[in-house]
């Protein structure tokens, strides 16, 4: 009932301004087609500066309501991410400075010139200096905003300090899993072909000996603060991304060639508490490419400590090896091992997935 | 209003033999011949423009329904269910049905309404009519194109009714979404319709833009030398010319992901584990292929979007401020520099795909270079305005609609051609503002100004004036309104193609942002509703044009009769004698290209 109203008032809305239109224009027609065209001109030409006026007031307005809900509003939470929102303030500025004198110029011309009763125009064709100015001006403020563009593009893109930390991130339909290389500093080999979501999320190639202290989890990825972290992501099924926004970082997770990324994290994730004066602050890695129904989803959360804390947490950790074959661990006895199948750590770092 | 026009037919006495061989046979047209099977330019373009206005209705209400999604997360809509069944179990939209009606709408808007509807509209109308011909170089084939097109269109709109829904893998369609369906329902027979459909359109475009190519080099009228064109042919040439090259491109892109869907190839696949599936056979493709070619098209499938609106958008501004248009030639020169860049900026969609460095920081280059030639472009607008003598028809409002959102958009590519600055912006609602206002509505304000302007040669009325007002300053305030918030829900790092964004500390404080958007985008809407209603009433019952001439315009298509026939001009073709700018010279308001230069006229 309610929906036949609702389609009922829109449809007498349209109809009301559509007859007041037809009506218009009658009387457009009557007072003869000059005098009434140069009447809505004077109107629109009117509107034109009060779009404007009005326009630039809501530019205002929305900054004034929104720049504290953005990233932008406090430091990021890399070293690297700080080069970002300085390179971003420079563009800011300059595209912001062409934004205003360009809008108010082609509001206030159009005002300005609308028709006249003398009709007088001016025939004026072509300046090359003119033109020329305005090919050199802007040649040479791009130039400035490549150079630092380009300057940050390769120190991002390039090789991490040597003490970075290498973790390796893999993107699957809906979620993320981590490896750390253990003690070895290296990863073992795997293989696409020995994945097994049980037991094996990765397909690790057991035989490599290089695999058996890494370790895998699910859920929460752990950095250290100011330590340079190299990422090292792939995919295990179609092409995921993994956003670190607060970072101001990002890079594609592509089935069958890996990408890496790094950064520097400034802030401890309790630090960044405080900062953005949100008590429920966290670092979350979201995937910003389509992958799927689930894609808004799939989230995962890093969490930057101190280097002491994550000693600790790496300490409690065990190596993937270990859990699947407990027989290997020394630390086990051998009774106990029965009751631990294997599939106990895939099941439990599992997170809840939406219905699909 | 002007009044009867001097045709200068009469003085032309030189006859046209390579256009001679069209005969005058309207008396023997029959319905089909004259509506449905037209080999003539100008049907064939209502053809487009009509079929062209379904596909926005059908592809703006999508978005009407995904912005209710995201305006009102937390809400339900019995009525919903009523409409879409299992899309809308609880009338609440479901994620599958969110990310296919995000698909269609971005597939339908960029393809059907912005690629056929416009340049295949205007391409039609106006290229025979400016240059000087009777019709295209093959009328035939030229309906071949409209009639794919057709086809194209009746395919993706079967799509939708298929069981496991249409393609859901974005308008993009990467692989291997796109390529499992075992990973994506939308990915099962949705995808084999989408790719089916958008391989009948690359045919259409390109029967299409040979045609245009073709028409324009040859068939010229006797004085219509290349530098004589209006700054729309112009426009058109060039996007016809990056349609030829790219889309061929897009096509082999396609064929190998047929390949690989359906025949066990590993073009685009390796090293994939589908859950509830597992190891798939495919070893040694690459994923990044597929975007190499995609994107060698999809670069330039912008430019072909937006410069047939620069071009008319350059025409009405310069007609309606009984100006010349400013630097003719440099508007040429950046023309083509925007088409030769268009080939050579495509990576900079993939700086987060782990390209090469080296590779990336040339494109980063060659993108920001683009926005020489834009600049030169937006000055020279403005220039055709200052002291000009201006009259706001609504087509002169959505022109200079068009140059204001053209800037807005364009000054934040400047922000995401950067890669350094494009690492972080990359997939958020940043790059969304960005592409709707400089390729979405600023095309789509060059359009309306296009069907405003030409309605009275396309159907011998006028569209109702009071009405193109509302709908422009609507359409203009609704624009920056939804998009212009946008920017802000980027720079906080909110993803694009998220469903619901409740679960994320770091994106949920837009809700009443979202709200809001979502609210004025139904308005906006309604608008375009007015301008169909408009539309259509108005070919029936408009105002009538009472001369040749309504706008007082130089070029050519306004010497023709009110309601020209197959073949446009009755008598021989007019020569032309002049460029099409001639506006305000020498104390005249307008000289038509077809007046002889006088003796005493001064040099420009």
């Amino acid at each position: 009932m309610s929906i036949l109203l609702t389609i009922a008032v829109i449809a007498l809305i349209f109809i009301v301004i559509f007859q007041i239109a037809k009506a218009s224009e009658y009387v457009t027609v009557l007072r003869g087609e000059g005098k009434g065209l140069r009447q809505s001109n004077k109107i629109n030409g009117a509107l034109m500066i009060a779009f404007l006026v009005l326009g630039l007031i809501g530019v205002w307005y929305c900054n004034d309501i929104y720049f504290g809900k953005t990233l932008l509003a406090h430091d990021a939470a890399s070293v690297e991410g700080a080069r970002v929102d300085t390179m971003m303030w420079y563009t800011i500025a300059v595209t912001g400075f062409v934004f205003i004198i360009t809008q108010v110029i082609l509001f206030f011309f159009a005002y300005k010139y609308q028709q006249n009763d003398e009709g007088k125009v001016y025939y004026f064709a072509h300046d090359n200096r003119l033109e020329f100015i305005w090919t050199i001006i802007p040649a040479i403020v791009l130039t400035f905003l490549v150079v630092i563009g380009l300057r940050n593009w390769f120190l991002f893109t390039g090789e991490p300090p040597k003490e970075a930390m290498v973790i390796e991130i893999t993107g699957k339909q809906f979620g993320w899993i981590y490896r750390y290389p253990g003690k070895d500093a290296a990863f073992g080999k795997k293989y696409f072909k020995n994945i097994d979501p049980a037991t094996n999320s990765l397909g690790i190639i057991w035989e490599d000996k290089l695999s058996h202290d890494d370790v895998i989890t699910e859920q929460t990825m752990y950095l250290v603060k100011g330590k340079p972290v190299k990422l090292v992501i792939g995919s295990r099924d179609v092409i995921h991304d993994v956003g670190l926004t607060h970072f101001r970082m990002k890079m594609d997770a592509v089935p069958g060639i890996p990408t890496t990324m790094w950064f520097t994290p400034k802030y401890t994730t309790k630090e960044m508490k405080e900062i953005t004066n949100n008590p429920n602050f966290v670092y979350e890695i979201s995937c910003d490419q389509m992958c799927g129904n689930g894609h808004y989803s799939m989230k995962g959360i890093i969490d930057v400590v101190e280097q002491e804390e994550f000693d600790m947490w790496m300490a409690k950790q065990k190596p993937q090896y270990l859990v699947n074959f407990p027989d290997k661990d020394p630390s086990i006895s051998p009774v106990a091992d029965s009751t631990k199948p294997v599939i106990g750590m895939a099941t439990a770092g599992k997170k809840e997935k939406t219905n699909m | 209003m002007s009044h009867e026009v001097e045709t200068h037919a009469a003085g032309v006495v030189t006859t046209h033999e390579e256009h001679g061989h069209h005969e005058h046979h309207e008396h023997h047209d029959t319905f089909i011949t004259k509506y449905v099977f037209s080999q003539d330019h100008k049907m064939i373009a209502k053809q487009f423009l009509i079929t062209g206005m379904f596909w926005a209705v059908l592809g703006g209400l999508m978005s009407v329904l995904f912005r209710l999604q995201l305006g009102y997360p937390d809400s339900t809509f019995p009525w919903l269910e009523t409409i879409l069944g299992k899309w809308a179990k609880g009338g609440h939209i479901t994620p599958e049905a969110y990310y296919a009606l995000v698909t269609t709408h971005g597939t339908v808007l960029v393809f059907f309404v912005l690629t056929a509807g416009l340049s295949g509209t205007f391409a039609n109308f106006l290229i025979p009519l400016q240059v000087g011909a009777r019709d295209m170089a093959s009328p035939f084939l030229n309906m071949l194109s409209y009639w794919f097109f057709f086809i194209a269109s009746i395919v993706m709109l079967s799509s939708l009714f298929v069981e496991t829904g249409p393609f859901s893998g974005g308008w993009t369609a990467y692989p291997p979404l796109s390529a499992l369906g075992d990973a994506s329902p939308g990915s099962k027979t949705g995808m084999d319709l989408w790719i089916i459909s958008m391989a009948l359109f690359v045919v259409s475009s390109l029967l299409g833009g040979l045609n245009y190519i073709a028409t324009i080099l040859n068939m010229r009228t006797k004085g219509m030398s290349m530098t004589r064109l209006p700054l729309t042919i112009w426009a058109l040439f060039f996007t016809a010319v990056l349609g030829v090259l790219s889309f061929p491109v897009l096509l082999s892109g396609f064929i190998l992901l047929i390949f690989d869907r359906n025949f066990g190839t590993s073009f685009y696949l390796s090293d994939i584990f589908v859950n509830g599936v597992g190891a798939l056979p495919n070893e040694g493709g690459s994923a990044i292929l597929f975007q190499h070619l995609f994107w060698f098209l999809g670069h330039p499938e912008v430019y072909i979007i937006l410069l047939p609106a620069m071009g008319m958008v350059s025409e009405i501004l310069s007609v309606n401020s009984r100006k010349p248009i400013f630097g003719y030639i440099a508007m040429i020169g950046s023309l083509f520099a925007i088409a030769i860049l268009a080939f050579l900026v495509w990576a900079h969609h993939m700086f987060v795909t782990g390209l090469n460095p080296l590779l990336g920081s040339i494109f980063v280059l060659l993108t920001l270079l683009i926005a020489v030639p834009s600049a030169i472009k937006v000055f020279n607008w403005i220039t055709t305005l200052w002291r000009g003598n201006i009259r706001f028809t609504p087509g002169m409002l959505f022109a200079i609609g068009f140059v204001s959102l053209f800037i807005s958009g364009g000054l934040t590519g400047i922000w995401l051609g950067n890669s350094a600055l494009d690492i972080h912006l990359h997939d958020t609602y940043f790059v969304i503002a960005h592409f709707h206002i400089v390729m979405g509505v600023a095309s789509m304000f060059g359009m309306f100004a296009g069907i405003y302007h030409w309605y009275p040669k396309m159907y011998g009325r006028f569209m109702n004036n009071t009405l193109g007002y509302m709908h422009f300053w609507i359409t203009i305030a609704g624009a920056y309104l939804i998009f212009w918030p946008m920017h802000y829900e980027g720079l906080a790092g909110m993803p694009r193609r998220y469903y619901d964004f409740s679960i994320w500390e770091s994106f949920k404080q837009f809700v009443e942002l979202n709200r809001f958007i979502s609210v004025v985008s139904m308005i906006v809407f309604g608008a375009q509703i007015l301008f169909l209603i408009n539309f259509f009433y108005s070919i029936f019952k408009g105002r009538k044009l009472t001369s040749q001439n309504p706008w007082g315009s130089n070029t050519l298509e306004w010497t023709t009769p009110v309601r020209p026939g197959h073949g446009n001009w009755p008598g021989e073709i007019p020569e032309v004698h002049r460029w099409a700018y001639d506006y305000g010279k020498d104390g005249k308001e307008f000289i038509q290209q077809t007046t002889p230069v006088g003796d005493d006229e001064s040099n420009h």
